[in-house]
């Protein structure tokens, strides 16, 4: 088998509350799964524990010999007195320039190279992240809400970026996302999180669970984004009852 | 001709400026400025515990800043307090108990305005030669630690996941400033040390294009605020500490009137 990484069972307690319990799946090369689920349902403390960065309180994680793991983080925080240029962040990661110009230009900001960090836009902060997770040649992306500050028609371009380096590389890809959307189209297995795995697999079988939809349900409550977006296609009326089935239909190609 | 106290005083202030240019830089990325001034405050406490014990003041000192800053660190992860309500706990009440303690000691008969805001003019070709060889050696670690330690400043999850052992690293800036703070409280005193930390890194922002040109700058900003501090003094006599304070606080304000480099 292919398996990149693998969690068995795996679990974590936080003062007394079970914030992740008996999670299992496998990250495959070349295959990108989407991670999804309610804020607070433990996504972001997963991926600590995908990354090593936190230990779970049950279960395990193996990685596979050989495993070079790239991280783009959900979003940069510097401070603003720290003058930083794009090149000198990603220096920190790797001292060669030239791979510098290479992963800028596969992501396609090669022209922000003497930029200063702070004060890129959303979408050029994200494909910089990207950049220096792609510095490390990875062979697992892990992907903390990607798209993340970035507008709609960057959003599109970002998940093609992401499903390309995939099919170039041949990594394997955990993302972390809230849309659900772009989720469907560009990702290969789904894992919906509520604390335990709620569902898992191909989008197309995910979609169908009851528990996807229950979670979906939820989740269209918690993002009003969504919910605007529905209103100016169907109206008002229409929105509680419709509202599932329109997006699984739009989603499933 | 310059008399020997004052080529001492400035060669002791050279030598700490030097070194708190970089690690203020440092102090101001990680907005460490308040949790700086606590470890500074806490030195006084390292001054009584020398005077307890017989061990030596600048070593009583880091000792004791390394201390506070474990314990910050450890209380920090509780969560039951806001940090800036912890260090304000902390800061004030490690300055009280030095106060009191010192206080205590019988016998000792303390300069208290010379801890508190520095007595750079009775600095000892000793203190001069300790001074130097301290911030060698922070410099030293530093410079060998460059990269890890901007790393973490950028982003500690992102680091370690790259391999930087971000404990280890975090470490070495807190021994770092334990080290200063012992050196520094000779020149400013523990109530300005944070001033040499933050001033000359804040002033130097704006001149500089990249974290290195920062920090070296700072070190040279905070070298002109001990030469124009130290002139100032010999001049109206006005307390050393203080006024290379406020020289470095000029130079800051000097500096706002340059437009910013970096965007």
């Amino acid at each position: 088998m292919n398996a990149l990484m693998e969690a068995r069972g795996v679990g974590l307690d936080l003062s007394g509350q079970a914030i992740l319990d008996n999670v299992s799946f496998t990250l495959d090369a070349g295959r990108i799964t989407t991670l999804i689920g309610p804020n607070g349902g433990g996504k972001t403390t997963l991926v600590r524990i995908m990354l090593g960065l936190l230990r779970p309180g049950r279960g395990e994680v193996r990685r596979a010999a050989g495993l070079r793991i790239g991280y783009m983080p959900q979003k940069l925080s510097i401070d603003p007195t720290l003058p930083l240029s794009v090149g000198a962040f990603l220096k920190l990661a790797d001292s060669d320039k030239r791979n510098h110009r290479q992963v800028l230009e596969r992501t396609g900001v090669a022209h922000l190279y003497e930029k200063p960090v702070y004060g890129l836009s959303g979408g050029e902060t994200q494909r910089v992240l990207l950049a220096r997770a792609l510095l490390r040649r990875p062979n697992l992306l892990v992907l903390d809400e990607p798209v993340q500050g970035v507008d709609v028609n960057g959003q599109e371009a970002l998940y093609q970026l992401i499903a390309r380096i995939r099919d170039e590389t041949g990594c394997g890809i955990l993302m972390v996302s809230h849309d659900l959307h772009m989720v469907m189209a560009a990702t290969d297995e789904v894992i919906c999180l509520n604390h335990h795995v709620c569902c898992y697999g191909s989008p197309e079988f995910v979609s169908t669970e009851p528990a996807y939809e229950e979670l979906f349900g939820r989740r269209t409550a918690l993002y009003t984004h969504h919910h605007d977006h529905r209103h100016d296609l169907h109206g008002d009326r229409v929105l509680p009852v419709s509202h599932d089935q329109g997006d699984t239909r739009e989603d499933t190609p | 001709m310059m008399p020997e106290f004052m080529l001492l005083a400035l060669l002791a202030g050279l030598g700490v400026a030097l070194v708190t240019g970089p690690l203020g830089a440092f102090v101001v990325w990680r907005r460490m400025a308040y949790f700086g001034d606590t470890l500074a405050h806490s030195a006084l406490l390292g001054i009584a515990v020398a005077l307890w014990s017989a061990i030596a003041p600048g070593f009583a000192v880091t000792l004791v800043c390394l201390t506070l800053a474990l314990a910050l660190l450890a209380l920090q992860h509780q969560h039951a307090l806001a940090t800036d309500t912890l260090l304000g706990i902390l800061s004030h009440t490690s300055l009280a108990l030095g106060l009191v303690a010192l206080y205590l000691i019988p016998g000792a008969r303390m300069d208290l305005e010379g801890l508190l805001f520095g007595d750079l003019l009775t600095v000892t070709a000793a203190d001069t030669a300790t001074i130097w060889a301290t911030a060698a050696l922070v410099l030293l670690l530093m410079a060998r630690l460059w990269r890890p330690l901007l790393s973490v400043t950028v982003h500690p999850d992102l680091a370690r996941v790259e391999g930087v052992n971000a404990t280890a690293v975090n470490g070495a800036l807190m021994f770092s400033l334990a080290l200063v703070i012992a050196i520094a409280m000779k020149v400013v005193g523990v109530l300005l040390i944070t001033a040499l930390l933050v001033i000359p890194a804040a002033t130097s922002r704006r001149f500089a294009r990249g974290p290195e040109a920062m920090a070296v700058l700072a070190s040279i900003a905070g070298g002109l605020a001990v030469i124009l501090g130290l002139a100032a003094s010999w001049q109206w006599d006005t307390p050393v500490g203080p006024s290379i304070v406020l020289s470095a606080g000029l130079l800051f304000l000097v500096s706002l009137l340059r437009r910013s480099a970096g965007r």
